[in-house]
């Protein structure tokens, strides 16, 4: 532990830390453009200079070891005329273009101008021009305003793994660009938006539509993976004008996916902002609350109570399931389910979380994926294995899809009976996990939403403790969740009750004619086909595959507009809150459901959220940790049965369109045909 | 005058083959393999004893750089790479050194791969050096067809290996980072220092990169002795120095001469004088164009070495020596310096990116005298602005020879601007 | 000039090595150690821009990068960070006039004169016949035998306005002159014989003597 003095503040810090580190611990600010903690180090923006006792010239501090007995100094007036000659350097040839730049008021050399730099300028030479880029259609380049600082080649090179973007020429004629300017073919490819210290590299969909300061800012969770990444909505009134990550370090770092940040325009498309009923014309029609509440209750109060079920869709509160499970235990109904997949998980509650924890996978050193893509499941979850890999090259073997996850792997094939080799010590893969030690097992939801989906998660459960991926001390066996409502419902027990039916059940009884009512709590990945004779409820904020086939469309919010509370595929329970209002007469989805009860004369109590959340708290004591995961015991679970010849596939075909927002999002529509585009160019040139 | 007998480059001029055959003739391979029975570091030894400073330019001492290298190879080999990336304005000695006598430069670098405990070398050449690089590869050839390279190399029992890489067009490559980075198929983009390449350098190797000259007289002086080597030149400034004359001498040669020598004597006993004699002087650049320029009263007295030039507020630099008479558009002699520091800025640091280009269009706009006075002042603070912030020595030595101008002809700018505004101010009152 | 201005607008559909340079890139990556085989992408680069015509098309960009497991903005962002890899067509001879300091004191501004009266182009540009391209080049370390030009492969010394016609002539007539000094220097040592290594001169062979005759890159 090095010990050195910044302004005459001593300061001990960790080995390995750089000068710049000990300024901050130190307390002391220290201005930059290119040094970002989590890339490499460039040293090249200058701005960092500060006087060390002895060195015949100022030194950068973000590429400085630091040393014991290191005198540091930046206070002087040699660091200041360092500062101030950088600063003038960045802008003689930075266009004065702040009010017409969408950086402005978040702009890092605006920033630092004012505390660093002088107040005009002496550079009476024209200034240069550089042609913007095409880099897709999430990110619009100013080039003549980079300040070639590399944050976002270096972003892309390392942490995104897609070695797309780079500065060619050199000199003042260096520009920053993607091969023969193709779309940067990451799914994480907008952090370069908030990794660009000025206006070069902003947000193309959120272009010229509004000032920082006037957005209000809610810090939130988001819903369209299972990682949970943290948030910050931004909204201008009602209307949700972007989102932005939020650090996390055990989560999403300060990252998100393109998914998170831009399906937001579908927020505002195809949403249902009124009841609904369908009429003799097979048509919706709109209705009141109080008919769409009387019709429902009318249908319920009728039904029997075997012959109702409910089925909660991906990406639901934790409240609102937690209002229709204890409805449809006033009901009597033992049919419920949060699986719309049929993903073949319950039980124990290690069969179904991310063990190790997110944070958990930068300490393994040997991973199997089984039956999953992180790469478009977990975005940002798979970045964090890439950047395990990057440091280690440890081995990565896959069942399942062969896909380019950014890190090389080892493609064990995709027959299911590969797990019968690993578990026999047949695969020479095995070898590789006998030498961790921390292996991991990550299994998608691809391999868990087969028939034989149990038998799989049991032939993995032995895997893992074959192979020391589950010990007393680690836990690397890992679901990685897709849907962000998952272990919330399996917590809580969205489940069948005893007796109950399960999707497939429900389905099946309701081809055979023997379901009158199923309650979808935004279910929009099943086959409505199956449940045409059933009367079917359809709460959510969409119109899609749900709303296109009920009989009564009850208008629910998304995630930006009710607070609520969401258990990531770790099991990390996180609570996110409203940014706006839901539109028109759409309502917050507990009170709809109790509203609902107590039409039916079978109120669930629970008058408002906080009662909500205190009943699900005493039922699932967790819940009411924020920001905790409760481990969980490891069990004997998983099926014996032989495993089908099927092959192991991943759960997501296409990572734009998901989910119902998502699939109204005109900008995630509009990436997923760059990314179409792209692919057919490039088999063209082949 | 130097004797011939001591000058180390007997074929510098290339009157005589290259080859293998005639170099041994001139003494070259001769007894390799007993040096290298001197051991690794009575090598670094007797090379720190003969006082031989780097010839690229910086002057650093090669027997202090070479004992920087682990003295125990671990799991990392070590290289040894010699920067023949020769490209600073005024310096072209390293290319006669490669297409006349290239076995100096080969036995110089099993010599000093060998001292630094070094199995490979790759000689960096630069691009444009087309025909020497032919040369130089069919010296290599030559001698491991001889046995002097590859295995057991000149029956030393120490193997060794010679790689010719030629660069592409880049002055900033001879930075030894740069050098370096262009050596692993990158960008020539300088490295943060430290980690220094004698801890991390090519492929993440201990590494030291030295000057081809430097490299090429390790051979002589170790069989001639440090101490002959040592009392040649001046104290701290030893032994003998090939230099370039060049611009406005009746006859630009290069020439191996010793250090400390005084630069009038150079210039007019080897390359016939100052064009329009001694009188006609105007200035000189000393050692290459990164070296602040002397005026005429500098240079009557001052001997070319390390020390005396630096005294002088100037570098030996390569000892390229740029001249330039009474006829020289100084200003614009020294703009064409700043348009060559723009262009070869690698672009990677802001000073440098940014300040060259600044730099050179205000020199532009001076030589034609389409300024303000007091734009020289922001010139001159603009190349400190520049100085000793920059990730490379680029920064430095774009800045430098506008500070000698600006130190030594302002009266000169001034005018210049002074009939500009004469001119301006007639047309204006027409 | 911007990036854009330096990549040819027309391009070749696809790029292959002949098979003898098959041969020369596996020399060349055996020069460095493996896994390391990135370092020979400048010489592959090199090796593509004698194949095609002296000049290197996005293809071949494309062909080295997958040839050496490297991304393909790695390979052009060396392709455009060195001079000497021309991304667009250049004339048969390709005439580098060094015009930095040491060059233009000895008048380098009369050989591109002579070079501009004659094919009425700029730097950067190729003659109406298409057989001659000018580049004004930065210092190319030959300052003692100033002003340079350098054609191709080769460098032409001590040139002023006659002898830089005399080259062309030569050039035009496909026939060039020896490389090297115009003016009948051997080398470096100063003109009339140098002032040293007089016994060297006098046992002077003649092979040394015999000079190699300019080439054109085709």
């Amino acid at each position: 532990m090095p010990k050195l003095t910044v302004n005459d503040i001593e300061v001990d810090v960790e080995d390995g830390s750089t000068v710049l580190h000990a300024c901050e611990a130190a307390g002391v600010e220290i201005p930059r453009f290119c040094y970002h903690d989590r890339l490499s180090i460039a040293g090249n923006c200058r701005m960092c200079l500060v006087d060390m006792e002895r060195a015949p010239k100022p030194i950068a501090s973000c590429a400085m070891p630091a040393g014991d007995g290191m005198v540091i100094r930046t206070d002087t007036d040699r660091v200041k005329k360092a500062r101030e000659g950088v600063m003038e350097f960045l802008l003689i040839n930075h266009p004065l273009d702040c009010p017409i730049c969408d950086q402005g008021g978040e702009c890092d050399l605006q920033d630092q101008a004012m505390g660093y730099g002088l107040d005009g300028s002496r550079f009476s030479e024209n200034k240069r021009a550089v042609d913007n880029k095409h880099m897709g259609p999430l990110i619009s380049t100013v080039m003549t305003r980079c300040i070639h600082c590399t944050r976002c080649v270096r972003f892309a090179t390392e942490v995104a793994g897609v070695p797309e973007l780079g500065a060619i020429g050199r000199g003042e004629t260096m520009e920053i660009t993607t091969y023969l300017e193709k779309t940067l073919a990451s799914e994480l490819s907008a952090n370069v938006i908030d990794l660009c210290p000025v206006g070069a590299l902003t947000s193309r969909p959120y272009a010229f539509t509004a000032r920082p300061w006037e957005l209000n800012k809610t810090e939130s969770i988001d819903v369209m993976d299972a990682v949970g990444s943290n948030i910050r909505v931004d909204a201008r009134g009602a209307q949700v004008m972007r989102v932005l990550p939020r650090l996390n370090e055990d989560v999403n770092e300060e990252w998100i996916s393109d998914k998170t940040r831009y399906a937001i325009d579908g927020l505002r498309r195809q949403r249902l902002d009124r009841p609904y009923a369908r009429g003799r014309d097979g048509k919706l029609h709109p209705i009141s609350w109080d008919e769409a509440l009387k019709t429902v209750a009318g249908k319920l109060g009728k039904a029997k109570a075997k012959r109702v079920a409910a089925i909660a869709g991906d990406q639901c509160d934790a409240e609102s399931m937690f209002a229709l499970k204890s409805l449809m235990a006033r009901l009597g109904s033992p049919n419920l389910d949060c699986r719309q997949d049929g993903a073949k998980i319950g039980g124990a509650r290690s069969s179904y979380l991310f063990n190790s924890t997110i944070a958990g996978i930068d300490d393994v050193d040997a991973l199997l994926i089984i039956g999953s893509n992180p790469r478009v499941e977990a975005a940002v979850l798979n970045a964090r294995i890439r950047r395990n890999w990057l440091a280690t090259q440890m081995p990565v073997g896959v069942i399942g899809e062969n896909a380019d996850l950014t890190y090389a792997t080892q493609w064990l094939g995709d027959e299911a009976s590969l797990l019968d080799d690993v578990l026999s010590g047949k695969h020479k893969f095995v070898a590789k996990l006998k030498k961790a030690k921390r292996p991991m097992i990550i299994i998608g939801m691809g391999a868990l939403v087969r028939a034989d989906g149990a038998s799989v998660l049991g032939k993995a459960r032995q895997i893992a403790e074959t192979y020391g991926v589950v010990t007393d001390k680690w836990n690397g066996f890992n679901i990685l969740h897709s849907a962000a409502a998952r272990v919330a419902g399996l917590d809580m027990g969205f489940l069948p009750e005893r007796g109950g039916m399960d999707v497939a059940a429900m389905a099946a009884a309701a081809k055979a004619g023997d379901l009158d009512v199923l309650w979808s709590l935004g279910a929009d990945e099943i086959d409505y086909a199956d449940f045409a004779s059933s009367f079917v409820i359809y709460q959510g904020h969409h119109g899609d595959a749900g709303a296109h086939h009920a009989d009564i469309v009850l208008p629910g919010a998304v995630y930006t507009e009710k607070d609520g509370i969401y258990l990531n595929t770790e099991g990390r329970v996180q609570y996110a809150n409203r940014a706006a209002f839901p539109p028109g007469e759409a309502r917050e989805d507990w009170a709809i459901i109790r509203a609902v009860s107590g039409a039916i004369g079978k109120s669930i109590g629970m008058d408002s959220l906080a009662e909500v959340r205190d009943a699900l708290c005493e039922a699932v004591p967790h819940f009411a940790m924020p920001d905790q995961i409760s481990a969980a015991k490891w069990a004997k679970f998983g099926g014996r049965a032989k495993l089908s010849s099927q092959p192991i596939t991943s759960a997501i075909e296409n990572f734009y369109m998901t989910c119902a927002i998502s699939r109204a999002s005109e900008t995630m529509a509009e990436c997923r045909r760059a990314q179409q585009a792209d692919a057919a160019g490039a088999v063209a040139a082949e | 005058m130097l004797k011939d007998q001591d000058r180390i480059f007997t074929n510098i001029y290339g009157w005589a083959d290259p080859g293998l055959k005639a170099a041994k003739a001139r003494g070259d391979w001769d007894g390799t393999a007993k040096l290298l029975k001197l051991g690794h570091d009575q090598i670094v030894e007797r090379m720190k004893a003969s006082g031989l400073r780097g010839r690229g330019g910086a002057g650093f001492p090669t027997g202090l750089k070479w004992s920087f290298m682990p003295k125990e190879v671990k799991d990392r080999p070590h290289y040894l790479v010699v920067n023949a990336d020769e490209s600073e304005p005024g310096t072209c000695k390293d290319r006669d050194i490669i297409r006349h006598e290239p076995h100096k430069l080969l036995e110089g670098c099993v010599v000093a791969g060998f001292a630094m405990r070094a199995h490979a070398a790759y000689i960096y050449i630069r691009g444009e050096f087309v025909n020497e690089a032919r040369r130089l590869q069919a010296a290599i050839d030559e001698a491991y067809d001889a046995g002097l390279l590859g295995k057991n190399a000149a029956k030393s029992g120490w193997d060794f290996d010679i790689y010719l890489h030629r660069g592409a067009g880049a002055y900033i490559c001879g930075e030894e980072t740069a050098l370096l980075e262009s050596l692993e198929g990158k960008k020539g983009q300088p490295r943060l220092k430290p980690p220094f390449p004698a801890g991390v350098g090519l492929y993440g190797c201990p590494t030291t990169v030295n000057n081809v000259e430097s490299i090429a007289v390790a051979p002589t002086i170790l069989r001639r002795g440090a101490s002959w080597f040592a009392g040649l030149g001046k104290e701290n400034n030893t032994g003998t120095k090939l230099f370039c004359i060049s611009g406005h001498v009746n006859k630009p040669c290069n020439v191996e001469e010793e250090m400390g020598i005084p630069l009038r004597e150079l210039l007019e006993k080897h390359a016939g004088g100052v064009r329009g004699g001694w009188s006609n002087l105007l200035a000189v650049i000393p050692g290459g164009s990164s070296t602040p320029l002397m005026p005429i009263d500098v240079c009557n007295d001052i001997t070319m070495d390390f020390d005396a030039l630096r005294a002088a507020g100037t570098g030996l630099g390569t000892a390229g020596i740029i001249v330039m008479d009474k006829s020289t558009d100084i200003v614009k002699a020294i703009a064409r310096l700043s348009y060559f520091y723009k262009h070869e800025s690698c672009g990677q640091c802001t000073p440098c990116r940014e300040g060259t280009g600044w730099m050179w269009r205000m020199m532009e706009r001076l030589v034609r005298g389409e300024a303000e006075s007091h734009e020289i002042d922001t010139l001159e603070q603009v190349t400190r602005q520049i100085e000793g912030h920059t990730i490379c020595a680029l920064g430095d030595a774009a800045a430098w020879p506008i500070q000698g101008l600006i130190k030594h002809f302002r009266p000169e700018i001034e005018r210049r601007i002074a009939a500009r505004h004469a001119v301006d101010a007639v047309a204006a009152a027409e | 000039m911007s990036i854009d201005d330096r990549i040819a607008a027309d391009q070749p559909k696809t790029f292959q090595f002949t098979a003898e340079n098959e041969k020369e890139i596996k020399r060349i990556i055996a020069k460095y150690p493996k896994g390391r085989q990135a370092s020979a992408v400048m010489p592959l680069l090199d090796l593509a821009q004698r194949q095609h015509d002296n000049w290197i098309p996005m293809a071949a960009i494309e062909a080295i990068a997958n040839r050496l497991e490297m991304a393909e903005i790695r390979v052009l962002e060396v392709a455009t960070f060195y001079t000497m890899f021309n991304l667009k067509p250049v004339g048969k001879y390709f005439l580098q006039a060094c015009t930095t300091t040491p060059c233009w004191l000895r008048g380098s501004d009369e050989m591109m004169r002579c070079i501009k009266d004659r094919y009425h182009i700029a730097s950067g540009q190729t003659s109406a016949c298409g057989r001659f391209s000018l580049l004004e080049v930065e210092c190319l370390g030959a300052c003692v035998n100033a002003p340079i030009l350098q054609v191709n492969d080769d460098f032409y010394e001590d040139l002023d306005y006659e002898t830089t016609g005399a080259l062309l002539d030569s050039l035009e007539a496909d026939d060039p002159l020896p490389v090297g000094s115009v003016t009948g220097r051997s080398g470096s040592e100063a003109s009339g014989g140098g002032t040293t290594l007089a016994a060297v001169k006098s046992g002077k062979s003649g092979k040394s003597a015999s000079k190699k005759r300019g080439s054109a890159h085709a």
